[in-house]
Parts: C-alpha cells; sequence; structure tokens
C-alpha cells in the first residue's frame, strides 16, 4: 500500500538554513546539508529545501547546498524557491534535486511547466501554489505571497495538472506561521479536482492537524517546517501518531 | 571491477550516481559514459532513466552504437544489467507513453498506463510503497520482504512471462516493481532515492 509522506521543510538564505532543527546538537545549526542528513536518518520520506535568498548574487549558493546534500541524501529532494526558467530547472536537477518546485514563473507562463515536464518528466515537476481565501474563492498569489495574480486557485490547479505537473504542492496562506491547522476546505476542494498527487503545507501546530490534513484533506503528503523546526515533535513521532490514527506511513 | 552507468543525455542522473559512489569502495571503478567502446569494456551496466517512455528510446537512439552494444552486452555477453525506472521499462518489447514505440525487446511484454480506476488512484504513482518479493533475486540479498521502497511513475511493465517477475507492489493492480530474466535486473521504484534499503540493493547489484 502506498504511505502518505512526511515532509519536513528547510528554508535557505544566502546557502545558509535560517529556519530548521534548533533542537539538537549541531555542530553548525546555519548548516543545510547537516540538517537534512538528520531529516532523512530520522525518518523524513522527502526533504524539501526553500530558497528564499532575495538577492540575485546570492543565488548560485542553493545549488552547492543541493549537490552536497544529495551526496548525503538518499531520499527524494524537493528544491523550490526563485526558480525562473527551464534552464534553472536544468541546473537544480543537474545538482542532484529529484524535484522542483515552481511557483511565480509557473503563473507567469504556463509554458514553463509544459516544456519543463516535456523535456525532464512531470515526476520532476511540482507546482507550488500560494492561496490565500478572498470571499468564498482562494486566489493565487505569487512573488512569495506578496502579488495577487487573481487567478482562482481551483482553476489554476487544474491548469497545472493539464499542463503536466506531477505535484501540487498547496500552501494555505491564512494559515502559514499559525499553526492552527491547514485549510482542509482548501485541500479538500484542489484534490477533488485533480489527479494528481497533493502536498498539503501551511498551518500544522500540531500532530491531528497532520492527521486531518491527509484524512480530511485528501492530501497524499504533508510538508511541516515550525513543528519540526522548534522541536515540538520528530519526525518519528509523527509518524508513529499518523500510524496509530490508521494512515499508512513508512515506519 | 567497472561499473559504467549509462548517461545517454535523459533526464536526471545524478541522484543514481551519487548513490552507487556512495556504495562503491575502491575496488569499483565508476562510469558515466555513452562511450560505446567504455561499455563494452566494463563489467557491469547501470541504465536509468526518467522522463517518458518514448523520449528515453529516442534518446538512446540518438547515439550511434549504443544500443547495439548494450544488446551485445546483456544478450550476447550475457553480463549484469540493471535497469532503474524506465531503464526497466525500455527491457520490453513495446510501450505506450506519448505514441506506441519499440523497446528494446529483451524482456517480452508491454509498457501501459496504470489503471487509475476512474480518478481512485492519483498519477503518478508517488511515494513509498511496499515491495512483495516473489521470487529470490540476488539483488534482494539482506532485504526483507515488505520493505519500503520509493516510486514515482504513471506506467507499468507488464511482463508476457510472468517468471520474470521478483517483485510486485499495490498500486490500483499488482504493479511489478523489479524483473530478473538471467543477467538482466530490473527496478522500477528508485534505489538510489530509497534510504538505506535501496543502497542495499545498489550494494547487491555491485556485488554480484
Amino acid at each position: 500500500m502506498l504511505k502518505n509522506r512526511i515532509i519536513p521543510c528547510l528554508d535557505v538564505k544566502n546557502g545558509r538554513v535560517v529556519k530548521g532543527i534548533n533542537f539538537v546538537d549541531l555542530q553548525d545549526a546555519g548548516d543545510p546539508v547537516e540538517q537534512a542528513k538528520i531529516y532523512s536518518d530520522g525518518g523524513a520520506d522527502e526533504i524539501c529545501f526553500l530558497d528564499i535568498t532575495a538577492s540575485n548574487e546570492n543565488r548560485d549558493t542553493i545549488y552547492e547546498v543541493v549537490k552536497e546534500t544529495s551526496k548525503k541524501c538518499f531520499v527524494p529532494l524537493t528544491v523550490g524557491g526563485g526558480v525562473r526558467n527551464v534552464e534553472d530547472i536544468n541546473k537544480l536537477l543537474n545538482c542532484g534535486a529529484d524535484k522542483v518546485s515552481i511557483n511565480t514563473a509557473a503563473v507567469q507562463d504556463a509554458n514553463v511547466v509544459v516544456e519543463s515536464s516535456k523535456k525532464f518528466g512531470s515526476q520532476c515537476i511540482v507546482v507550488a501554489i500560494d492561496a490565500k481565501k478572498n470571499g468564498d474563492k482562494w486566489d493565487v498569489y505569487t512573488h512569495g505571497g506578496r502579488n495577487n495574480s487573481g487567478l482562482d486557485a481551483l482553476e489554476f490547479a487544474k491548469k497545472m495538472e493539464d499542463s503536466g505537473a506531477g505535484e501540487l504542492l498547496v500552501t494555505s496562506m491564512d494559515r502559514d506561521g499559525t499553526q492552527i491547522g491547514y485549510d482542509i476546505d482548501l485541500m479538500k476542494k484542489i484534490s477533488k479536482k485533480v489527479n494528481i498527487p497533493l502536498i498539503a503545507s501551511g498551518g500544522v501546530g500540531n500532530l491531528d492537524h497532520m492527521v486531518e490534513g491527509i484524512k480530511e484533506g485528501n492530501a497524499s503528503a504533508v510538508l511541516a517546517a515550525s513543528i519540526f523546526h522548534y522541536g515540538t515533535h520528530s519526525v518519528i513521532e509523527a509518524k508513529e501518531y499518523l500510524n496509530s490514527k490508521g494512515i499508512p506511513v513508512r515506519i | 571491477m567497472k561499473l559504467s552507468i549509462v548517461d545517454y543525455k535523459s533526464g536526471n542522473i545524478s541522484s543514481v550516481i551519487n548513490s552507487f559512489k556512495e556504495v562503491a569502495n575502491d575496488k569499483v571503478n565508476i562510469e558515466v559514459t555513452s562511450d560505446i567502446k567504455k561499455i563494452s569494456s566494463c563489467d557491469k551496466v547501470v541504465l536509468p532513466g526518467q522522463g517518458s517512455f518514448k523520449s528515453c528510446i529516442e534518446a538512446l537512439n540518438n547515439i550511434s552504437g549504443l544500443v547495439d552494444e548494450l544488446n551485445e552486452f546483456a544478450i550476447n555477453k550475457k553480463k549484469p544489467l540493471l535497469g532503474i525506472c524506465v531503464g526497466l521499462q525500455m527491457f520490453a518489447d513495446v510501450g505506450y507513453e506519448e505514441t506506441e514505440t519499440k523497446g528494446l525487446g529483451w524482456i517480452s511484454g508491454k509498457v501501459s498506463k496504470i489503471d487509475n480506476q476512474n480518478g481512485k488512484y492519483k498519477l503518478p504513482h508517488i511515494g513509498w510503497n511496499e515491495i512483495n518479493i516473489v521470487k529470490d533475486s540476488k539483488i534482494f540479498k539482506s532485504i526483507e520482504n515488505n520493505s519500503h521502497m520509493y516510486f514515482v511513475h504513471s506506467y507499468e511493465f507488464i511482463p508476457a512471462d510472468n517468471k520474470v517477475i521478483s517483485a510486485t507492489t499495490d498500486y490500483s493492480t499488482k504493479v511489478v516493481c523489479s524483473v530478473e530474466k538471467e543477467n538482466i535486473f530490473g527496478t522500477q521504484f528508485h534505489p538510489e532515492k530509497s534510504d538505506k534499503t535501496g543502497l542495499k540493493l545498489v550494494n547487491n547489484f555491485i556485488n554480484l
């Protein structure tokens, strides 16, 4: 039986972790390679790096990070943040990323998704959708949540599936950082709309939120940063809890 | 021992290279190549594959003499070869991804889309799934039945002869996820991304 995945996410800026694990003794708390290795040794099903480097001159730092991580971690590695075009995707894959997540570029030009999924295969193309509820619908935001594209999140999700995305990483901007749980309604609706796997993100504060994301939101995988970052729970604790609630996980 | 990972410019193979380098000790010389002379003189071949069946076959055919050399290596010389993901699928006679495409024809059978049962199963089949080992295969040495492996695919290999199947996984149907025919081995899952269990399989292949 296919297992639901738990994906810890590390925010990386200028090649250094800015939101990672801070509850274990680390030789270098800012080293993304060391942190990724701790997660993969601790049972993470995948690792996600979100590059939040703001300046263009430091963009290349992420490539080194990915290169070193892929030599040490033998679980899938997803990298997102600042991916602009097919060439960026190519570079990340060549450095050892297994999947690349595309956000703003996919909204601006769906052809980036069409071309990259044709060139590299749908299996490595993840479209990250940042959605915020406005009235009774969700709008897709770009540029790290700063700009409202005006696009309907459900329609956009379908369009991305049709364009060749292999997975959708759906983040509720209303819930991100709140620790009050995923936006289940959003996850459920998108999951029903598409036939590709959905990774739920934004708002996890406790392990029951993960259970809800999978059972009610129909997510194939749950992504979380804070809950692991602040040491509230380890990945293996999360898995054991999900398992006790009847959710199939890899233990 | 010399091992070649065939680089035929189809998809991302850095993870495959990293995993073999991690496992190999100094006794194994790992070459990443499409050079048919190098392939001809090596002891083992790994054939990765990402993207579609059609694009992988085309990429193989684009390198002059490569398919002939692989045929010579696997069929005539009967040296050990491991196909991973689409690398395994290409063993088939024919694949139906994008359009009907002729495969390498090493293990009789076809490659078709997994039946998603009207949307009941999401595709691609992405994530960790248990393997049911149905045949003692050398590449499964000290790997327990029902171990988890990492999958990412929408198409499945359906061999004509069930005897070649060494493991299946449950997703909509019993999806063939590992085959063995004499010197030819293949996995639908990605050992290079399957954590310690996957590395064990890599090690088993290196030690054949």
